[in-house]
């Protein structure tokens, strides 16, 4: 089956930081596909370079083939590559309705109240509407984050560590809601609670040092060598 | 009442009652209010830079004066009518706008301003190195035979004063309606977080650039309507104190509010036009005004009054 992201030799240098290095990385349509590595591994940045925040240094990015290595961060989200940041980025000081509704007219839907109710029901913010977004309680300004990828109706959702900062409570909450996007939006996921990881990822890509240690199902990335090495061994007897 | 239905009659109501103050104010007043609401709609234009947009500009006497003279010269220099000269400027305006953020949009904050102002500077020095054709530091007044409007007489004081409130009343529907489309949330957007609009699709160059566009053709509109109505052209138009008024009138009156330039440009006129007849130290009285502004009410009156419950105010 063809790809629906692919990425080829994909390049990022910090001066003599290697953030991404030759990186070679397929996302399957529908999938769930979970990025994990230690911190500095070059997550954060190779993300940014698929949606674009960060210019490409050398190597290539398709989308559904079609080659998107050059094209600006807006255009790749008009695309259909929604992106939601690490450290929470909402406009504090619109209401709630207004943070979705920039997402549902940016799509070009006709009723933007419909498509914002639709969204905000989706994350179990229905009735928040009119409140604003930086009085919200953090977790619920994850789920407006979320809520606002969503209102996208982006075909790939690139979520980088989004239970950081959430209850237990919520974390099962936003399980479900994930499981319930797939397969018509595929997810691409940062995330450092292994427990979110090996419960909802169909695969894993393991980054190191800005290189691909190791891909494949939960089961088998957890059974690779190299990864307890660099990773989940070092983390658990660390632990 | 709803919400939309609230907001259209407040304005409305505005509109009515300048309409009213025609025949209770003396003609003295009256003239001076023909005046704040040209120069009203100027500062809408700003507002919708500064206030919505979040582009700080000291460059905007330019586009007052790219109206002003873009309306002046061909009246003066081929006798053109008075109507035909007043779109020239509109979109002179536009046009100077669009020029100089395509070059202008490059940089942000406080770059920005500084570029602008350069920019702006420029201008008016280009006004008075041509001073043959623009009339220099003792601009021109502006012919008589081109002061008319749909056949009525601009420099008579009713037609004078009915046609400010037509612009003023235009250009306060057009931007009542700018604010409250999709557009105008995307401009919102743009002010509050840059970068979280472009992860949601908007392009800043292109937004920026439509609002700076559309706050020239305020400023080239306001900039070809004082010239019309007050019969005089002038490089003085052209320079930064002219940058600076409708920053001051949208500041007091609110950024980021509908009426707020109005209010703004009527409080300061009035403050210069009072302090002014007893004491020649007039400025000292803008700045303590400012000052009081800064301490007690930063985001300006109706800014403030939003915030303290009319959250409905756009």
């Amino acid at each position: 089956m063809a790809a629906l992201m692919e990425t080829e030799g994909l390049v990022r240098h910090f001066g003599g930081l290697k953030a991404v290095d030759g990186v070679n990385f397929r996302l399957e349509p529908g999938e769930i596909h979970a990025l994990i590595g230690p911190n500095g591994a070059g997550k954060t940045t190779f993300v940014s370079l698929l949606s674009g925040r960060l210019p490409v240094q050398a190597g290539r990015i398709t989308l559904s083939g079609r080659d998107i290595t050059r094209l600006p961060a807006h255009a790749r989200v008009r695309a259909g590559i929604a992106y939601t940041f690490q450290i929470t980025s909402i406009y504090p000081r619109l209401s709630v309705f207004d943070n979705v509704a920039l997402a549902v007219q940016s799509r070009g839907a006709a009723d933007i109240a419909a498509g914002v109710a639709e969204a905000l029901a989706r994350v179990n913010l229905t009735g928040f509407d009119a409140q604003e977004a930086g009085t919200l309680s953090y977790g619920h300004q994850r789920l407006l984050e979320v809520a606002m990828g969503l209102a996208l109706n982006p075909r790939v959702l690139i979520l980088d560590e989004p239970t950081q900062g959430l209850a237990a409570g919520e974390i099962e909450g936003f399980k479900a809601l994930i499981r319930s996007l797939v397969p018509d939006t595929t997810i691409l996921l940062i995330e450092h609670n292994m427990d979110v990881v090996m419960d909802l990822a169909d695969r894993i890509t393991v980054l190191n040092f800005g290189r691909v240690l190791a891909v494949g199902t939960p089961d088998a990335v957890r059974a690779d060598p190299g990864v307890q090495d660099a990773y989940l061994g070092g983390h658990h007897a660390a632990g | 009442m709803s919400g939309g239905a609230r907001i259209w009659a407040l304005h409305l109501a505005l509109v009515a009652m300048l309409f009213a103050a025609l025949f209770v104010l003396p003609t003295y007043h009256a003239t001076n209010l023909a005046r704040i609401m040209v120069l009203a709609v100027f500062a809408m234009g700003y507002n919708l830079a500064f206030g919505y947009t979040g582009l700080l500009s000291l460059g905007h006497a330019m586009f007052f004066a790219a109206g002003m003279f873009a309306m002046g010269l061909p009246v003066w220099h081929w006798g053109l009518g008075g109507g035909p000269a007043l779109l020239l400027g509109l979109v002179a305006g536009g046009a100077m706008a669009g020029a100089v953020g395509l070059l202008a949009l490059r940089t942000a904050g406080v770059s920005f301003m500084i570029v602008t102002l350069m920019f702006a500077q420029a201008g008016y020095l280009t006004i008075l190195y041509f001073g043959q054709v623009t009339g220099g530091d003792e601009g021109f007044v502006v012919d008589a035979a081109a002061r008319r409007l749909f056949g009525f007489d601009l420099s008579s004081d009713v037609p004078r004063y009915l046609a400010a409130l037509a612009l003023f009343a235009a250009a306060m529907a057009g931007c009542l309606w700018l604010v409250r489309s999709p557009f105008g949330r995307v401009m919102v957007a743009m002010r509050e977080n840059e970068e979280r609009s472009r992860m949601l699709g908007y392009d800043p160059f292109r937004v920026k650039l439509a609002a700076l566009v559309i706050s020239g053709v305020y400023a080239g509109a306001a900039g070809a309507a004082y010239g019309l109505l007050f019969g005089y052209v002038g490089g003085s138009f052209a320079t930064i104190q002219y940058s600076i008024l409708p920053m001051l009138y949208v500041l007091l009156g609110g950024a980021g509010t509908v009426l707020g330039p109005f209010l703004g440009a009527l409080l300061m006129f009035y403050l210069i036009d009072i302090t002014s007849g007893f004491t020649s130290a007039w400025l000292f009285f803008v700045g303590a005004a400012l000052v009081l502004l800064i301490l007690f009410a930063p985001k300006g009156i109706l800014g403030t009054i939003r915030e303290r419950g009319a959250r409905w105010l756009p």
